[in-house]
């Protein structure tokens, strides 16, 4: 299938899905879709389209929580990003990893960084950060106070 | 049977860097294992949203000191995305064959840890004899050994001289034929096969489900490479090919490497050669609101940049995915059912990010016979016929 195809096909399939359809290239296209239909479109995407899934970024804005699913298209050269925002009062959507194990890591590290709840992840607890961090401690949200006064880290800038 | 957890690490005197392994046996056999990470965390993607898009890059440089290219050129990617901006043709040519020069010198690296980790130093050695030769050809074109700092968004910061190009090309012609010789002496070593062949297979159907990169997915059958799929750089300009096996042990890995390394000097003779004249730099004024995404090929897999901007100098969100994120994971498919003593070797296999630069010198010592490197293939030319003779290989 060529990308156009691909594209006319998601968007026919999940139209009651997508909330918003943006080709900024041709081989870049970010689709917000609703939170609960994750599993649905990124199953749909990977297992039948047979892209690869290349990881999850998740950032915090003003409003919103924000998760992207990048997956590429290998063979046709297009990056398909899932964009799902989540309302900052119900952090939690349902887990990736009994679609491919792949997602198993990336959702550890979101949880630790940024508090979200994967629903059904099958090992949820910490990646990266070490064991004397405090609970309910998120370093990349946006209210993110240093918590420990005798850390050295990087106060220049 | 009982079950017995070994732990290997946090600190180890085999690993380079600190990650914990707890290998859960039963005997000799492994059952289980868990990964624990996070020792050398130092809270990059943070660093970087307080830094400039100018300044990101050197950050960016210091994630990892083997894939010192890969991560700047991915990022640089990123960002001139989010414009769109090409970068001007002769900068593309240049960061292709640093990124090239890197990828033979951490090939190199890894091969010679892995012959450290089977118990054959001879190939550690020889393998980081030639790789001094590549360090060498990287400090002519870029003044340093490692941490190159070429990469800018919107082109290079170096240009290559006219008059660096024909020494380069000589130390590169120069090692081809050693290659050659490490290639045939890996593929015909009995030694080598009984140790690594059949160990640690890493199916197609777990590569795809692990999402497996790089190397580690090419040994496995998984025609993946960035540099084919989504060309960048000058790859899509010169003759290359892309190397699959199908086996997807430790030796389908290890052969998939020593191809590259020969593959990637052929990228690097042909960009040397038709480097095209012009700008370096596309000189980039301001960065505008947006995101965007950079994807390179680094040495273990693809790697992964995906940065936001709102108009200022600093981006909002930078995502950095190194490729050992999704192929460390692969460790619980691969691992289970072997032996713990080949537990080591398939740990390595996938060569988990090892940032270590050493130098080596030839000392004399006094009333010893000191053996030039023809005299010592001779002498480990004749060790392996003795075991191929005992072992009744032809």
């Amino acid at each position: 299938m060529t990308g156009e195809e691909i594209l006319k096909d998601i968007k026919e399939r999940f139209k009651d899905d997508i909330i918003d359809f943006f080709d900024k290239t041709p081989r870049r296209v970010y689709i917000e879709i609703k939170p609960e239909s994750i599993v649905k479109v990124a199953g749909y995407i990977f297992k039948k389209l047979g892209a690869r899934f290349n990881i999850t970024t998740g950032l915090d804005t003003r409003h919103h929580m924000e998760l992207l699913y990048h997956f590429t298209f290998e063979d046709i050269n297009l990056i398909i990003s899932l964009r799902v925002k989540l309302k900052k009062d119900k952090l939690e959507i349902n887990s990736l990893t009994s679609l491919f194990a792949g997602a198993n890591w990336i959702e550890r590290e979101i949880y630790e960084m940024l508090g979200i709840n994967f629903k059904g992840h099958p090992d949820l607890r910490r990646l990266l950060l070490s064991d004397d961090w405090p609970e309910g401690v998120y370093p990349l949200r946006c209210d993110y106070k240093e918590w420990d006064k005798k850390a050295i880290r990087d106060r220049g800038v | 049977m009982a079950r017995t957890i070994v732990p290997i690490g946090p600190y180890h005197p085999l690993q380079e860097e600190p990650e914990f392994f707890s290998l859960t046996v039963e005997g000799e056999k492994v059952v289980d294992i868990d990964v624990r990470v996070g020792y050398n965390h130092r809270g990059i993607e943070k660093l970087s949203e307080r830094k400039t898009f100018d300044q990101s890059t050197f950050v960016i440089e210091r994630i990892c000191g083997i894939c010192s290219t890969s991560h700047p050129f991915a990022y640089t990617r990123a960002v001139e995305d989010i414009i769109p901006l090409e970068v001007p043709e002769r900068a593309k040519y240049i960061r292709t064959i640093i990124a090239e020069g890197e990828r033979i010198h951490s090939h190199l690296l890894w091969a010679g840890l892995a012959g450290h980790f089977l118990g054959y130093n001879t190939v550690y050695m020889w393998v980081w004899k030639l790789r001094e030769e590549i360090l060498d050809v990287m400090e002519i074109l870029s003044g340093n050994r490692n941490n190159y700092a070429m990469f800018k968004p919107g082109g290079v910061r170096r240009d290559i001289k006219k008059e660096d190009i024909p020494p380069v090309m000589k130390k590169l012609d120069s090692i081809i034929p050693n290659l050659e010789m490490l290639k045939k002496a890996i593929r015909d070593d009995p030694v080598l096969h009984a140790r690594t062949k059949g160990i640690g297979i890493l199916t197609k159907e777990d590569a795809i489900n692990y999402c497996a990169l790089g190397p580690t997915s090419r040994a496995s059958g998984v025609a993946r490479d960035v540099r084919k799929d989504a060309p960048y750089g000058a790859y899509d300009k010169v003759d290359w090919q892309m190397i699959v096996a199908r086996n997807g042990d430790v030796f389908d890995k290890l052969m998939v490497r020593i191809n590259e390394v020969l593959e990637s000097i052929k990228i690097m003779k042909q960009c040397l050669l038709n480097l095209p004249k012009g700008e370096i730099d596309a000189n980039i004024k301001n960065i505008p609101p947006g995101e965007g995404i950079g994807c390179a090929e680094a040495p273990r897999g693809e790697v992964f940049h995906y940065v936001r901007s709102d108009g200022t100098n600093r981006p909002v969100r930078h995502k950095v995915r190194a490729p050992t994120f999704m192929n460390l994971p692969t460790f619980k498919a691969t691992v289970i059912g072997e032996t713990i003593s080949d537990a080591t070797i398939i740990l390595a296999s996938i060569d988990p990010c090892y940032c270590c630069t050493e130098r080596m010198a030839v000392r004399n010592v006094k009333g010893k016979k000191l053996y030039n490197g023809e005299e010592l293939i001779e002498l480990s030319k004749a060790k392996t016929q003795k075991i191929k003779d005992r072992m009744g290989i032809k």
